[in-house]
């Protein structure tokens, strides 16, 4: 299937959100939405991945 | 030393984290500054994320996550809950944007999402304009910090309204004020403080000098002299001269 992860398009099977962050190789302190909505840590293994999803992966930046 | 949500912080002087040419010149000046928060961020991970992370956890400071560049209250609302896990804290500087060349705040679309994070258990510091009105329906919707803007992100223009500020410190006695953007020079950081605002919040003016450390350290200065200055409860201003001799008993030389 194919879903959008930070803004590019991606081909994955994936079935959940935390296998998704496993995949691509994220490192431990991020921060995720699906769609436009918060995924908790804690619910990111019960997060289904579906065509067409749109992922943000969030990580601490600069800002001011 | 000011009092935000029941927590002491170290320092008047809150700095942000961005725009330094380096890491370690950002860690250099953070040393020199003093400052008792670090303003944050989160972007889309892109390999730098978790070693940025690991430098600010070094830093020693309270940390205070923004909503930067989100212009609507869902996308501030999510970007807050995606702070206060990825932080681990409940402070957010949230910032809801209207126009992109001033960044001046949605104020509308602020209040609306300190209500919903301040009901949320978020403790919310809103960058907000100085406008009173305002400030009284985010102090309602349950924020107890104010952010007032002195000049548009990243200006260095200082206070572009002493009146308007001052009007806001004297309606809002007990409430911790911090201007927050638009400090470009110690002065203006001296000026707040003067007017007995509670800290000061400043990123670019430190971050793009050409020493940041130098500058850092003179931030810390002036908002040590600002608050003293406060504290002895300056002279008022006079539109004629008085003389400061006395005048009685000199001598008729003429």
């Amino acid at each position: 299937m194919t879903i959008t992860l930070n803004g590019a398009a991606l081909q994955t099977g994936a079935a959940t959100l935390a296998d998704l962050l496993y995949e691509a190789g994220f490192g431990p302190k991020v921060a995720t939405a699906r769609n436009g909505a918060f995924v908790p840590a804690g619910l990111r293994a019960s997060t289904p991945i579906a065509e067409g999803d749109r992922i943000e992966v969030l990580a601490p930046m600069q800002g001011g | 030393m000011p009092v935000f949500y029941g927590t002491e912080v170290a320092s008047p002087l809150m700095l942000g984290t961005a725009q330094y040419p380096s890491p370690a010149v950002l860690a250099e000046a953070f040393r020199a500054s003093g400052a008792g928060i670090a303003t944050v961020s989160l972007r889309r991970e892109q390999g730098g994320g978790q070693d940025f992370w690991s430098l600010i956890q070094g830093l020693g400071t309270r940390i205070l996550p923004n909503t930067a560049g989100c212009h609507t209250v869902k996308e501030a609302v999510t970007t807050a809950h995606m702070a206060r896990e990825l932080f681990g804290t409940a402070w957010v500087k949230l910032e809801v944007i209207d126009h992109t060349d001033t960044l001046q705040p949605d104020v509308v679309g602020l209040i609306e999402a300190a209500r919903i994070l301040s009901q949320d258990g978020f403790q919310v510091f809103p960058y907000c304009t100085e406008d009173l009105g305002i400030c009284s329906r985010l102090l309602d919707a349950g924020c107890e910090v104010l952010m007032p803007w002195g000049a548009p992100i990243g200006s260095g223009m200082g206070l572009n309204n002493r009146y308007g500020l001052r009007s806001l410190r004297a309606h809002f006695p007990d409430v911790p004020l911090v201007v927050d953007a638009g400090i470009g020079l110690p002065s203006h950081a001296t000026q707040a403080m003067e007017m007995g605002y509670d800290a000061v919040l400043l990123n670019t003016a430190v971050a793009r000098a050409g020493d940041p450390a130098g500058m850092a350290r003179a931030m810390a200065l002036a908002v040590q002299a600002g608050r003293a200055a406060f504290l002895a409860d300056p002279m008022a201003p006079r539109d004629m001269a008085a003389p400061s001799t006395p005048v009685l008993g000199k001598a008729f030389l003429t």
